[in-house]
Parts: C-alpha cells; structure tokens; sequence
C-alpha cells in the first residue's frame, strides 16, 4: 500500500499568539514549532501501522520554506519513509492542496490522508480539496480506519454519533481523534531520520484564491465577577438579569 | 450575481445550523443587492422546509435522494445548481456535512473558501470576511480573490434572525454522478434527550477536578434543570469518565455556547481555545489561581461537591417562580 501523509508546521499549542508589520503577520518569534497534532497524531501514526501490516510505503508532503525541514525531520523520526518538500509559502488551502494535487496525481497513490484541520487556519479544507482536484473518493473527519484489499472501511464522525463507511481506494481521508495513538520517536529513529530522504520540489502553477487582510486579538475580559460560595444560588439570579442568558 | 445557501439537514429535519446559514444569506444578499436561493438535500418535510422562509429564504431548491455521505454528489449538485442561479457568493454552515463539501465545492468551481467565519460579510468592496484562527485565539480578515467566493460559516456565531416570508420549494433536478461512498451503519450516541453540543446554547462542563466517574450524577442534573448539553475536559474523556463526543478543546470541538458553566476544570490554554468564544464564561474551582478565572466572567472559588447542588436548588427554585 503507497500512502501519502501531508504533514504542516504548526505553533506548539502553548504558544502566545501575537501579530507584527501592522498586524499582517504573524510573530513567530519564541514560538515553537510542531508538527500539526491531526496530521502527527493520527494521519502519519495510522499510516504507519497501516503499511507495518501490508506492506508498502509512507511518504510525507510539506507545502513550505526550508524552516519547516524540523518537523518533517520528526515524522521521518516517527517512521515514514521519505518525506517531500514543495518549496513554497502556504499562502493558501486551495494552494497548498494544488500542490499536493499535482505532486499526488500520476504517482499512484493508495491513500492520501491529512489531519482534519490545521491549528493554526482551522479550514479543514485540504482533504476535500484534494480529493475534488484528484477527483478521488473523499472520507471526512475520520476517526477509525481499516483497510481489507482494495476496500477502505471507516467510522466518520456526526453530530452524536459515528457513521460506517466503504469505499474503494485509492482515495483521501481526513483524520479525526481516534484513529490511533501517538508515538513518540525513540532515538534509533532519530538516528535514521538523518539519512532519509527529504525531497525538496519546486512548486507547481498555482494561485491563493484568499488572502489575509489583517489579525485581531479578541477584545480582552473585563474582570470577573467573584461571588461566594454561601451565596452560589444568586449565580442564577446573574444570569437571568443582568447576563440575561438563561 | 446571487447568492446561494446549503441548508443542512439530519434525522430528516432542517438543522438549527440551517437557518442561521439561511438569514445570514438573506443579510448577504440584501447588502449586495442580489438574488437569493436555498438548496437542501435529504427527508426533510416540505413544511419543515417552509420554515426557512420564516428566516428569509425565497426559492429553496431540494435534491430529496441525498444523504450527507455523499460529499462528491451534493459537491455536484451545488456546483450544477450554483451554475443555473449564476451564484458568487456561496453560505455553508461549516459544520460535518459543510466541512466534507465545501472543499469540494471550491476545488470544482475554482472558488476561494474561507472556513470558520464568525460574522457578516463586508461586500463594500469586494467580499471579506473575519474568520476565526490559532483555534479561538485571534481573528483574521480575508478577502476573497475569485469570482465566486464560498463563506463557511461557523455554527452559533451571528445567530438566526427572523423575518416574514414563505419559500417557493422545487424539486432541484440535477444530475449528481455517482455514489462512491457507501453508508453501512449509523451509530447514534445516547445524548439523552440532550441537544448536540455545537448546537447547544447552555453547556454545563466538568473536568478533572470532579474525582471520578461517579461523581457526575450532579452535573448531568444541573444540565438537566438548565436545559444545557454536558461536556468534559481532555482527560476526562481520555480517562473514560465521560463519553468522547463530550471531549472540548483544541483537540475537541471548538463551541460558542451563551453560557458555559466549568466546573473542576483549571482552564488549560489547550481548554480554552475550544469554550473562549462562548458569550458568558462561569468557574467553579477549589483553587483561586486556576486560570480558568482570567477568562470567566462570574466565580466561584469553593468546592465544586458544595456549590453544584446549591446551583440545583437555585435553578429549581428559579424555574418555579418564573
Ligand atoms: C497538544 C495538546 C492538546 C490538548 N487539547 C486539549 C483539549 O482539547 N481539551 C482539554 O480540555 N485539554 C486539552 N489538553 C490538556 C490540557 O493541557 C489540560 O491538561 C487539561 O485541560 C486539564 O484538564 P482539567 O482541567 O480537567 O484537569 P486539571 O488540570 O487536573 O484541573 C482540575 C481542576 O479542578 C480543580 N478542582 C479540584 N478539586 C475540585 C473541587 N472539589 N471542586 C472544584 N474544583 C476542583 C483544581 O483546582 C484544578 O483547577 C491538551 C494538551 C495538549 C498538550
């Protein structure tokens, strides 16, 4: 089974989120960097065991700059194969899965799965994307996923509840909580990482069809409002008058 | 120039998210100054269907044979429909089924995409939205680039507005390719009675610091008393306390309920970025330097095993007299 993961850079979680040149861009300074946690967690890990059981190969593929070889370097730690590197900046989704379209589309792939979304842009839209590029099956949000011959089997999430379904490969997935579990990489992977391969591509024709403007911070908290515990029963009377939310 | 709104069905109705989607294309439509139509796939009832217009829609459009597992047909459909109406500027509510179609949607018609948008559009010049990134913590607005432009709107953000009107509902008629997925099984979780929770307005949530399982009998009561849908904290879910589709955060789902009581929860950054766009925070924690605190709007430092059954008795008593 070929399988092809798209990986991207992502701020730690942790990260204080600030913005500079006019609020245009986003400072990057002191922020750690990671590989994004649906793409690393789930995606890459289920690949991987996928391939451990039948065989095959997991490549890895990062839409940007040099300064994203880090994390790239840790999926490979992790277990994938080889990795590609499609030398341009993300400026977009449909870019981005534009590159990936037309590095994935005459080289035989099985599956191409991301992470549901990124935790940077949120969009949850480079699975879907690709798939209406390649023109493959798309299975969205999936959070368990089994592979018999040539048959994918998959439980998608929906509101209160999950949804069983087939479909035949090759096609693209996008992975939710679920899937599998992480795995941290042990220093024989490390070692490895250092000599595989990592691709480095010029981007393919393509263009942004969005473009950031400007970023805000969200207005900041007035002060709470601290009641005692004795008088907790007037909590209810807030909200009902003055929050007016019950 | 138009616009053209998916209105999400499930369990054969008309979703909440729906008409949220609908009136805030019938406020796109009347500051562009454009058209405006409805499609809607799946069982939902003509009168459930005539509803919308209660929310603005004018003309709805229902492919009745489609079901949300099938994002390339309803992909197809919206494309083919989008072509008919002569539609720019397309409104999904960006939930399960607008997340698996949209992205479609954009790669076939070459329209830009903008997900989790969280207000109305500027269409002054050109067409800019204000979406919501690095999961909850800031803002960004961005302007689309395409001729069609295709607004995935997040559930809960501006809310559904009400106006007078009464639907033209047709059969859609479009050709939508074939099924290449098929459904083997639905599998419903039991949210007793509990409205799901990227629907939910009131949202009554514990973590860690409720000890155990056992412990939430008390909170699935103040719930029940309040009408709100429970939720949990990571570990909570990771320990198996409480069901995963409770699990909010980062690694969960993002909500923007009006109330959001957090009981035993210290309010990790990881937290937050999921319940932060809720209207009113309240904290319920033994300890006065949870962090959670900074971002609440109402406290209480006490013990959550005291305070919860008061705030039972309380909203009883409330209820009673109003
Ligand atoms: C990459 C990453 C992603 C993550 N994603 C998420 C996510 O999506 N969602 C999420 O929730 N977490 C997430 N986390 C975990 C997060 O960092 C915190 O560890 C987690 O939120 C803590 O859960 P908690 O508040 O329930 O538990 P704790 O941190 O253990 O807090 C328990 C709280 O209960 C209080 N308490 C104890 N006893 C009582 C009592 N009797 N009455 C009242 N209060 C009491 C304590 O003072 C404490 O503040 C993520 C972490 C990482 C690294």
């Amino acid at each position: 089974m070929k399988i092809l993961v798209a990986i991207s850079k992502a701020p730690d979680t942790t990260s204080k989120i600030s913005f500079t040149d006019g609020d245009t861009k986003f400072n990057e300074a002191g922020v750690q960097f990671i590989v994004n946690p649906y793409d690393e967690w789930y995606a890459l890990v289920r690949a991987l065991e996928l391939k451990e059981a039948n065989g095959g190969s997991v490549t890895t593929i990062t839409v940007g700059s040099a300064d994203a070889d880090p994390i790239i370097r840790k999926a490979l730690a992790i277990g994938a194969d080889d990795a590609v590197r499609v030398d341009a900046g993300p400026t977009d989704a449909y870019f981005v899965a534009t590159q990936i379209s037309e590095y994935a589309k005459d080289k035989g792939y099985d599956l191409v799965m991301v992470g549901k979304e990124t935790i940077d842009y949120n969009g949850s839209q480079v699975g879907g994307l690709v798939a209406g590029m390649l023109d493959l099956p798309y299975l969205p949000n999936i959070s368990k996923l089994d592979v018999a011959g040539t048959t994918a089997t998959a439980e998608r999430e929906i509101q209160g509840g999950e949804e069983v379904l087939e479909a035949q490969l090759p096609l693209v997935l996008s992975a939710s909580k679920g899937m599998s579990e992480q795995r941290i990489p042990n220093m024989r992977g490390i070692m490895a990482a250092r000599s595989k391969k990592l691709e480095v591509v010029p981007a393919a024709a393509g263009e942004a069809l969005t473009e950031v403007l400007d970023y805000s911070l969200p207005a900041a908290k007035s002060a709470v409002k601290l009641i005692d515990p004795e008088n907790a029963a007037d909590l209810i009377e807030m909200l009902h008058s003055e929050a007016k939310v019950i | 120039m138009s616009v053209l709104v998916l209105a999400g069905t499930a369990d054969n109705k008309v979703s909440k998210s729906a008409f949220e989607a609908v009136s805030y294309g019938a406020k796109l439509a009347s500051d562009a100054g454009t058209d405006f139509n409805v499609i809607a796939f799946g069982g939902a009832s003509s009168d459930d269907l005539n509803g919308l217009g209660a929310y603005g829609a004018k003309a709805i459009l229902v492919e009745k044979s489609l079901n949300n597992t099938q994002p390339f047909q309803m992909a197809n459909a919206i494309v083919e429909v989008a072509g008919q109406v002569g539609a720019t500027m397309i409104v999904v509510s960006y939930d399960e089924t607008g997340k698996a179609v949209a992205p479609i949607v954009s790669a076939k018609m070459k329209a830009g995409l903008v997900a989790g948008v969280v207000d109305y559009a500027d269409v002054s010049n050109g067409v800019v939205v204000k979406k919501s990134v690095f999961s909850g913590k800031a803002f960004a607005r961005v302007k689309f680039n395409s001729d069609v432009a295709i607004i995935g709107l997040t559930p809960n953000s501006v809310g559904a507005k009400e106006m007078a009107g009464s639907p033209d509902v047709k059969d859609a008629n479009v050709s939508m390719g074939d099924a290449r997925i098929s459904l083997k099984e639905t599998k419903k979780e039991d949210l007793g009675g509990q409205v799901p929770l990227p629907e939910a307005e009131l949202v009554v949530s514990a973590g860690r610091g409720l000890k155990g399982p056992e412990n939430w009998g008390m909170i699935e009561e103040l719930a029940n008393e309040l009408g709100a849908t429970t939720a949990c904290s990571r570990p909570v879910s990771d320990l198996d306390w409480r069901p995963h589709h409770e699990h909010v955060g980062q690694t969960g789902l993002a909500i923007r309920p009006n109330l959001y009581i957090a009981v035993g929860i210290s309010g990790a950054i990881q937290h937050l970025a999921g319940v932060n766009a809720s209207k009113v925070i309240v904290v319920i924690n033994t300890d006065p330097e949870a962090p959670f605190f900074k971002a609440a709007d109402y406290g209480i430092v006490g013990d959550a095993f005291e305070v919860v059954p008061k705030l039972i008795e309380a909203v009883k008593a409330f209820k009673a007299n109003n």
